[in-house]
């Protein structure tokens, strides 16, 4: 399983060498999903024929000079929620358990053109609602470094499968930390981009106004390349933006001389876990010794980010998930009368908990009389977020601070209280309502050997800053192997 | 959370009592049916983030121009060509009932 | 009944727009497919599909908006209407609540009472539903999604109408309006117009509005004059015995000429719209929309007076032939392929209009083309057919757009000019009529038309008459 231990640029360069076929790449992802599976259920479709085949097509183009990318026959796991012709796509919802899509992903077709072979489709929250992938309906995903506890989420299968070397690299979505917190928490690298930079078209939406596909990896590298190559304006997307900037792999550059890096107090405050807080300041000043400006400063607003994230998601989760009613896709009740009597219990059959949770806040929040109270207050609030970004990013080229307050927590420990579950996700939230780009990168193990989260926050359109700074950080470090990885 | 934090959410929340007719209305609008058990539930989940949510008032927000878009991105526009379509076999062969190339719901015809 | 009463309405007309394309993806608009054709993955809410705005949608809204003297919301936003029902395959539409494209206009109308301004609220643009169909036989209904996304304007009038009468010149006014545009066709019967009707009573001389109700997807001007009939009356009757009137939407039954009330536990009414994330504003420049209003085609009025000015028709006549935009353009088109104006104005005042009557037609529904109208006139103009066949040959023109040219040559309808030809049919009607003959050389000239007549006769019509009836008086 050596192949696996490799970045995802560097197995590609061993493709393109002809040391490596996309079919020997292939193989080695299968067997090691096979021999971890049962383990962490970092998968809810394998397409063992499908990436077989491909990888066959793959490797002619690669021979014949047609396939010459950095990711060309290099496998990938895509998450649950990203559309895939052909492919079973679940949302991690008993909803969705035989949806099969006609059309693939904007951003998953970027990816085929570049020659990735899917191996098949990541687990995840029920429509990537949670922070830790327990609330899927085919079961919880592992965390690769200790199996008693979560992996994070809702991108959670995507983040395991990479720390467990099952696949190179994945796809994520990332609404409200959905990336940047189950990487942190499985010791990998995760981007989430500025908002409209990758088409959303196939992504199966939760809060489209927050919602953005990002990339999964062991470090910062493989992350610039897959974001370069996922990155397109898209026709079909009303909200994505043309962006000339977008060759990231030019900002892997281990210079950060002058750099202003911002450390917000109220990142570093109450909630925050004290070997959390240890790691993420030790990074910092590993910037600092490499010649960057850093310092702390009030943002601001961050505790009401949470609820008015929560508003907004659910409100538009509620209108979003209106199309699952039985009628064109996905489950039916068995026995009912009449339609709306066939709506209600498909659909409540068809949602977890979670789910139906937030559909229910997100209806009460938009339902007459309340939608100024709740929704419009919400949308203010998101404004003058916004504002307090503005003003730290004409002082700082990058925002650093953790992923998330705590490492991983155990199993079935945050469910029992949905209310400290989003309070998890305090430091992810604003960059979402901002729809800045954000990344989570590996800075140290807590004492249960849990890895821990650094989270560098750029201006919209700033890919670039964090990229640069990230990359400058990880090379002060040696990547750590999940004990899965090493099996 | 300190101990004030939690006694202001406790007060809140009750604040935010949510009957069951409110529950029974915001189940007819999201066409859900919860179970009396967890209707009961739901309630206080919805009581517990209503108040958390409350916390926004404590912001001055006047003047403030919501926010619905990120970014200033105006006037995306397609042109009025027919493009090539999907054909609708595969998209029907995902309904749970479908006949004569249409999808089949209970009758909806006025009594 | 001792008070007396005074019915307000308001309506809010849908009309589908004359695009290619949906709304909001590039499937077709055609009709007459077989059901769930002309869809994508956006038009039959697809998990991750997103909707793209059509540009000529806003064209058309922002044409019509102008037209009807509104004012333009320079940037404009949509929202999502959130309910459930079939027809609506995202169980949310995409339209407009808090930033319409157009608000605040007025057109005036004309009836008998005289000319009164009735106000435009707004004017917004939106997506229309699919289809439901339902079986007699069949325990479940279908839903065909290929009316789904066929984009949609819907005018808000405000409550300044207060009779059936002005209601439909109301209506009549719009359609003519959209029509000219070419924004729209604005068939009423298949559905490209639709009026809800909003209407309340009170007393009058009052101030504040009674209760109003709302009558849903009324089909045609006829049934919205009933419907606001039997609406008025039932209020009237409720107030009268002391009841309320609830508001509530009701659905008119036009072959049962009631109204019955649509209530149902399960329908809200609570469409906790917000704005649509998915898409975004859509901001319009000074100089777009001056430029829009240059672009403007001719509009009615100015179409009659150039009517009267240029082809020297009687007001009249160029009132009926600019009363729709079909028949105005047939008219051009005919005119100037034959360059006879005051004939083509003929054939579409008489018969035209004589068989659209009889067929139950609405000038919207002519298929002919203006090509073989020139052509039957200038076959007249040159006497290779009389009149009589004319009216025939038209009439298959009207119902079949057949070639005259061919359809005459086919069938032997060419007029005979052949003297000899004639002579030898007039010689046998002659000695047929033996009666007549002696009538006429008794000095009845009635028997001469009588004569004449035999001789058409025998010709099938298609003899030229001034000829036959020179020669009748040269053998009599």
């Amino acid at each position: 399983m050596k192949l696996l231990s490799l970045t995802a640029v560097a197995l590609g360069t061993k493709i393109r060498n002809g040391e490596v076929t996309a079919k020997e790449a292939v193989l080695a992802s299968l067997e090691a999903i096979e021999a971890k599976e049962e383990q962490i259920h970092s998968f809810v479709t394998v397409d063992r024929e499908g990436a077989l085949k491909r990888a066959g097509e793959v490797q002619k183009k690669i021979e014949a000079g047609t396939l010459t990318g950095p990711l060309a026959g290099v496998p990938v796991a895509v998450k649950d929620n990203l559309c895939t012709q052909g492919m079973l796509t679940t949302c991690g919802s008993k909803m969705l358990y035989n949806f099969i899509p006609t059309y693939t992903a904007e951003a998953v077709q970027n990816l085929e053109r570049a020659g990735a072979i899917i191996l098949g489709k990541t687990n995840m929250d029920e429509f990537a609602m949670g922070s830790t992938t327990e609330t899927s309906a085919y079961g919880a995903t592992r965390n690769p470094w200790n199996t008693e506890y979560v992996p994070g989420g809702s991108s959670g299968g995507s983040c395991a499968a990479v720390a467990a070397e099952e696949a190179p690299y994945a796809l994520g979505s990332d609404t409200g930390g959905s990336i940047r917190q189950p990487s942190a928490f499985c010791g990998v690298t995760g981007i989430k981009p500025t908002y409209g930079t990758v088409s959303r078209y196939g992504l199966v939406a939760y809060a489209s106004s927050l919602d953005q596909i990002g990339p999964i990896a062991k470090d910062v590298t493989d992350c610039a390349v897959i974001l370069e190559a996922i990155t397109s304006h898209d026709q079909k997307d009303s909200t994505s933006i043309q962006r000339t900037d977008v060759d990231f792999s030019t900002a892997l550059v281990d210079d950060v001389k002058g750099m202003k890096i911002g450390i917000p107090r109220d990142y570093l405050g109450e909630g925050l876990d004290a070997e959390v807080r240890q790691a993420v300041l030790a990074a910092a000043k590993k910037l600092e010794e490499k010649g960057a400006l850093v310092e702390e400063f009030d943002l601001s607003l961050t505790e009401y980010a949470i609820p008015a994230y929560y508003v907004i998601a659910a409100a538009e989760a509620s209108s979003n998930l209106e199309r699952f009613d039985g009628v064109k896709y996905g489950y039916r009740t068995k026995a009912y009368e009449g339609l709306h009597n066939m709506y209600k219990k498909s659909r409540s059959e068809g949602f977890g908990a979670e789910v139906k949770r937030r559909i229910m806040l997100g209806s009460f929040v938009l339902s007459s009389g309340y939608y100024d109270a709740y929704y419009l207050k919400a949308l203010r609030t998101r404004a003058m977020i916004r504002q307090a970004f503005d003003k730290a990013f004409a002082e700082y080229d990058v925002i650093l601070g953790p992923a998330a307050p705590t490492t991983a927590p155990r199993l079935g420990d945050s469910l029992s209280d949905p209310l400290k579950m989003y309070l998890g996700d305090i430091y992810t939230v604003s960059v979402n309502l901002a729809g800045l780009p954000g990344v989570s990168l590996p800075c140290g193990l807590d004492q249960k050997g849990l890895p821990i989260g650094l989270q560098m926050i750029g201006d919209c359109f700033q890919e670039k800053k964090i990229i640069r700074a990230a990359y400058a950080y990880e090379q002060t470090r040696t990547y750590q192997r999940s004990p899965l990885a090493e099996q | 959370m300190k101990q004030s934090q939690s006694k202001r959410l406790a007060e809140q929340t009750e604040k935010h009592k949510i009957s069951d007719e409110t529950m029974e209305y915001v189940g007819i609008l999201a066409k859900l049916e919860l179970s009396a058990q967890e209707q009961k539930e739901a309630s206080e989940d919805m009581e517990r983030m209503l108040a958390y949510i409350d916390k926004l008032n404590e912001l001055d927000t006047s003047g403030i121009e919501p926010m619905s878009h990120i970014f200033s991105v105006n006037n995306v526009f397609r042109e009025d060509i027919v493009k090539e379509q999907d054909g609708g076999e595969d998209t029907l062969a995902n309904a749970p009932e479908q006949r004569n190339r249409a999808f089949v719901v209970p009758k909806t015809v006025d009594q | 009944m001792s008070k007396e009463y005074e019915t307000v309405i308001g309506l809010e007309v849908h009309v589908e727009l004359a695009t290619k394309t949906k709304i909001f993806c590039s499937c077709s608009t055609a009709f007459g497919s077989m059901p769930n054709t002309h869809t994508c993955p956006v038009c039959t809410g697809m998990p991750g599909s997103l909707p793209v705005l059509n540009k000529k949608v806003v064209e058309y809204a922002l044409a019509v908006g102008l037209a009807a003297g509104c004012k333009i919301n320079q940037c404009s936003k949509f929202d999502r209407k959130n309910y459930f029902y079939p027809d609506n395959p995202q169980n949310y539409q995409i339209s407009q609540l808090y930033l319409p494209i157009c608000y605040e206009g007025g057109i005036e109308i004309e009836t008998e009472s005289g000319k009164k301004t009735i106000g435009i609220h707004e004017i917004h643009m939106e997506e229309d539903a699919g289809k439901l169909i339902h079986d007699d036989g069949e325990e479940v209904s279908f839903v065909d999604y290929n009316r789904s996304g066929v984009p949609l304007i819907e005018i808000v009038s405000e409550p300044d109408m207060r009779s059936a009468e002005e209601v439909i010149a109301y209506l009549e006014k719009l359609r003519m309006i959209i029509q000219y545009l070419g924004a729209s066709d604005c068939k009423m019967q298949e559905g490209s117009m639709r009026a809800d009707v909003n209407l309340s009573v009170r007393e009058k001389g009052a101030e504040a509005f009674g209760t109003r109700t709302e009558m849903k997807n009324i089909g045609s001007f006829k049934a919205v004059a009933r419907a606001i009939e039997a609406e008025t009356a039932r209020q009237i009757d409720l107030i009268e015995a002391g009841k309320q009137v609830i508001q509530e939407t009701r659905r008119w039954n036009d072959e049962q000429g009631y109204s019955y009330a649509m209530r149902s536990k399960e329908d809200a009414q609570d469409y906790r719209y917000f704005p649509e994330p998915d898409l975004v504003p859509v901001v319009i420049s000074d100089a777009y929309i001056q430029r829009l209003r240059d672009s403007q085609p001719e509009l009615r009025d100015e179409k009659l007076a150039r009517y009267i000015s240029e082809f020297e028709l009687p007001e009249y006549d160029a009132k009926i032939l600019t009363s729709s935009k079909k028949l105005a353009d047939l008219f051009e088109a005919a005119a100037k392929l034959c360059g006879r104006a005051k004939k083509v104005s003929n054939w579409l005042m008489g018969e035209t209009m004589r068989l659209l009557r009889e067929r139950g037609m609405d000038p919207e529904d002519l298929a002919f083309s203006p090509e073989n109208l020139a052509r039957l006139i200038a076959l007249t103009e040159a006497g290779t057919i009389n009149g009589t066949v004319a009216k025939e040959v038209f009439e298959q023109i009207f119902d079949k757009n057949i070639d005259p040219k061919q359809y005459v040559e086919a069938h032997g309808l060419k007029t005979v000019h052949d003297e000899d030809a004639l002579r030898s049919v007039i010689a046998r009607v002659i000695e047929d009529n033996p009666k007549s003959v002696e009538d006429y050389r008794g000095g009845k000239e009635k028997a001469m038309g009588f004569l004449v007549g035999q001789t058409m006769k025998a010709m099938k019509g298609k003899a030229n008459p001034g000829l036959v009836n020179q020669i009748l008086k040269e053998m009599l």
